[in-house]
């Protein structure tokens, strides 16, 4: 492959990374050339910049100063680190699934007794062995986004779940990216999720490092279809170390008929991107999306949702909710297509942000893109600070200064934790903020 | 020992001296009124008591069990002792009223070194309070003051003002916006928490109040000062002559 250079020695670094990695990159043939297509796809732009729209508020150039080399294979060790990091983040009754380095950890997964009509393979597995067509599916996230790009081209493992239609799970899948944390790695991910018709799921990601870990970059995506009629609830917590990256992309596509709840919230990692693009494909479907930020130091996380509205008659409600001490930085952008024919469509979206100090900064980008004339469509937004006069009422009922911002910031972020349904979920949320509060206590 | 002595005090907001040289001294047991027309500065006194930020205390001082209150933080304060009823209790949409009580009920008991209550035990003293107070249990799971009535709100500060036993309890306006049977109720809240221990600084424009609370001690404070102390009975006199003569005097 002749392999254009990027602009700058990350960009550079990248190049012989995957120069390196390709030969132990799974899957041969269709999806070695898909590998590569994507890889130049990436090559044409490099790392994205300040002066490409999208990534106006999280320029990779200035803020990844390095490119680190592709994780190895978990060691026992690096299995017995991850595993203890795993304990906290116990369900009960969840189906749990662990990405150990980037790596489908088979020990520490439960992969017995699978409900009938439910399949879960690794990424690695379905690219070596798979079906074109579902080999087709996982390459189908697009290049023109350069970090996808890139992920298309490294991707080494995942999970492929399949639910065949009229499945109910009872018990809800949980995914954990662990970094063993050795060595200062990256590590390239793509998991799948596909249901079918009439069907219920509930979906955790958790993104955590074990005790002590050294600089990582995780680089994931996610791929989901979720078919007529069918329901899926999802809960994404990013909990990365402090000193990790986290680019992550997730493409989610509705038949009709369905919802598809969503809460996600980033309380860890030192630079994080969630770029999720979320598409109606069939009419009388909904979708509410709820994310929280909670970030303090020097940390930076970016939420960018594109809410497609291709069909008529469907609802979306995005909810954000941003919290920034010390000189953090929280992005939210918020794109909304309604397309000619997505008539009766009915979407709104409302951010809201605070901030608690005078370093701190919240960029927030409302996009609404309207082509269709009978639709409700709206969008809100606010910052400030936290309100002094009920500061005051709480530190006069015997509250420090610091319990009463605590409880002030719970309220706020309370109501995009209030939209998940399950209560065991809601659980693992609000121990999640309440970790971040205890910290910066 | 008095329990509140305030000596000379003098404080400004912005530039502007609100009060200029006010002194009160407040013993255990006893219920003192303060009585004046608006702006005489009665507010400015509850709220540099119990610590408000923004206003800047020139001169004089305030002393809560011989130590000087001026010194403390308003969550140092609480847990000393001094509890401020506020005039507006504000509304926090998104905290749960009795977490509220729990949480500050146990900050003020981690801060004087006792140890926190159980939640069965917590329950059970709220339940009891609440009740007495007329208080409904759906009242206590909404949040903070949100969607409260005038006198459900102040019936929320007398139910804190049980539950946390305060030594000295400052009530700033507490009749404002309450109708009568709404001010009965809250006046019956206050009485029950009358005790030999307990003092009580009665903030109000109207005699109204001092029919249902009756104090033993009436201040009227005019231009920043008090200007006129007696027993209850100046309350009457104010209520039949106006507070005209006192702006006079000051």
């Amino acid at each position: 492959m002749n392999v254009v250079l990027a602009k700058n020695e990350t960009g550079r670094a990248l190049s012989e990374s995957f120069a390196v990695a390709r030969d132990r990159l799974p899957g041969g043939g269709k999806v070695a050339e898909a590998r590569n297509t994507a890889f130049e796809a990436y090559e044409r732009v490099g790392l994205p910049h300040r002066r490409l729209e999208e990534w106006k508020y999280t320029d990779l150039r200035a803020l990844m100063r390095e490119v680190l080399p592709l994780a190895a294979a978990p060691d026992a060790a690096a299995l017995k680190q991850a595993a203890a990091a795993v304990k906290l983040q116990a369900i009960k009754g969840a189906r749990r699934l662990v990405l150990v380095d980037g790596v489908f950890a088979p020990k520490l997964s439960e992969l017995e007794g699978l409900e009938k009509g439910v399949t879960v393979r690794t990424l690695r597995d379905v690219l070596e062995t798979g079906d074109a067509a579902l080999q087709t599916q996982l390459f189908t996230p697009d290049n023109a986004n350069p970090m996808v790009a890139l992920n298309s081209a490294m991707m080494t493992d995942g999970v492929v779940i399949e639910i065949a239609n009229g499945v109910v799970l009872k018990q809800p899948l949980q995914v954990i990216h662990v970094a063993s944390g050795a060595t200062s790695a990256a590590m390239f991910t793509r998991s799948l999720l596909r249901l079918g018709k009439d069907t219920g799921v509930t979906l955790v990601e958790s993104y955590i490092a074990a005790e002590g870990a050294k600089a990582y970059q995780a680089h994931d995506s996610m791929i989901v279809a979720i078919g007529d009629n069918s329901r899926l609830d999802h809960v994404r917590l990013v909990e990365d170390g402090r000193d990790a990256f986290n680019i992550s992309s997730a493409v989610i596509t509705l038949g009709a008929h369905a919802h598809f709840n969503t809460f996600g919230m980033t309380s860890g990692a030192a630079v994080s991107r969630y770029q999720a693009t979320i598409t109606f494909a069939g009419e009388g479907s909904r979708v509410e999306t709820n994310g929280v930020n909670l970030l303090n130091g020097r940390q930076h996380a970016d939420t960018t949702l594109f809410m497609d509205h291709a069909v008529p008659h469907c609802a979306s409600r995005e909810v954000f909710r941003a919290v920034a001490d010390d000189r953090g930085h929280s992005v939210f952008q918020g794109r909304i297509i309604v397309r000619p024919d997505a008539q009766k469509t009915d979407a709104k979206m409302m951010t809201r942000a605070l901030l608690l100090s005078d370093d701190a900064e919240a960029d927030n980008k409302p996009e609404l893109e309207i082509f269709a004339d009978d639709v409700t469509c709206g969008h809100g937004a606010t910052t400030g600070a936290l309100d002094e006069s009920l500061l005051f009422y709480l530190r006069a009922r015997g509250l420090s200064e610091k319990e009463a911002q605590a409880l002030l910031i719970q309220a706020f972020v309370g109501e995009a934790i209030e939209s998940i349904v399950n209560d065991d979920l809601r659980e693992l949320a609000i121990a999640a903020a309440q970790r971040w509060l205890e910290a910066r206590a | 020992m008095s329990l509140l002595e305030v000596k000379d005090l003098k404080v400004r907001v912005e530039e502007r001296e609100i009060l200029h040289g006010l002194t009160l001294t407040v013993n255990p047991g006893e219920v003192h009124a303060i009585m004046g027309p608006n702006g005489s500065g009665k507010s400015t006194l509850s709220h540099v008591i119990a610590g408000k930020p923004g206003y800047e205390v020139t001169d004089g001082q305030i002393l809560f069990r011989g130590e000087d209150l001026l010194e403390m933080d308003p969550d140092e304060r609480a847990a000393k002792g001094v509890f401020l009823a506020f005039q507006y209790p504000v509304e926090i949409p998104g905290v749960a009223t009795m977490n509220f009580l729990r949480t500050a009920l146990n900050a003020q008991r981690k801060a004087r070194g006792e140890s926190e209550f159980s939640t069965p035990d917590f329950l059970k003293k709220v339940r009891e309070v609440a009740k007495s107070l007329n208080i409904p249990q759906d009242m206590l799971k909404r949040g903070v003051n949100v969607g409260f009535s005038g006198g459900e709100k102040k019936r929320n500060e007398i139910l804190q003002m049980a539950l946390f036993e305060p030594a000295v309890c400052i009530l700033d306006e507490m009749d404002s916006g309450l109708d009568i049977d709404a001010l009965r109720i809250a006046a019956d809240g206050v009485n029950a928490l009358r005790s030999p221990d307990r003092a009580m600084v009665v903030i109000t424009h109207y005699q109204r109040l001092l029919n249902y609370i009756v104090p033993d001690f009436v201040h009227v404070m005019s231009k920043g000062r008090v200007v006129k102390s007696g027993g209850k009975d100046l309350a009457l006199e104010l209520e039949a002559s106006g507070y005209t003569q006192f702006e006079d005097a000051a």
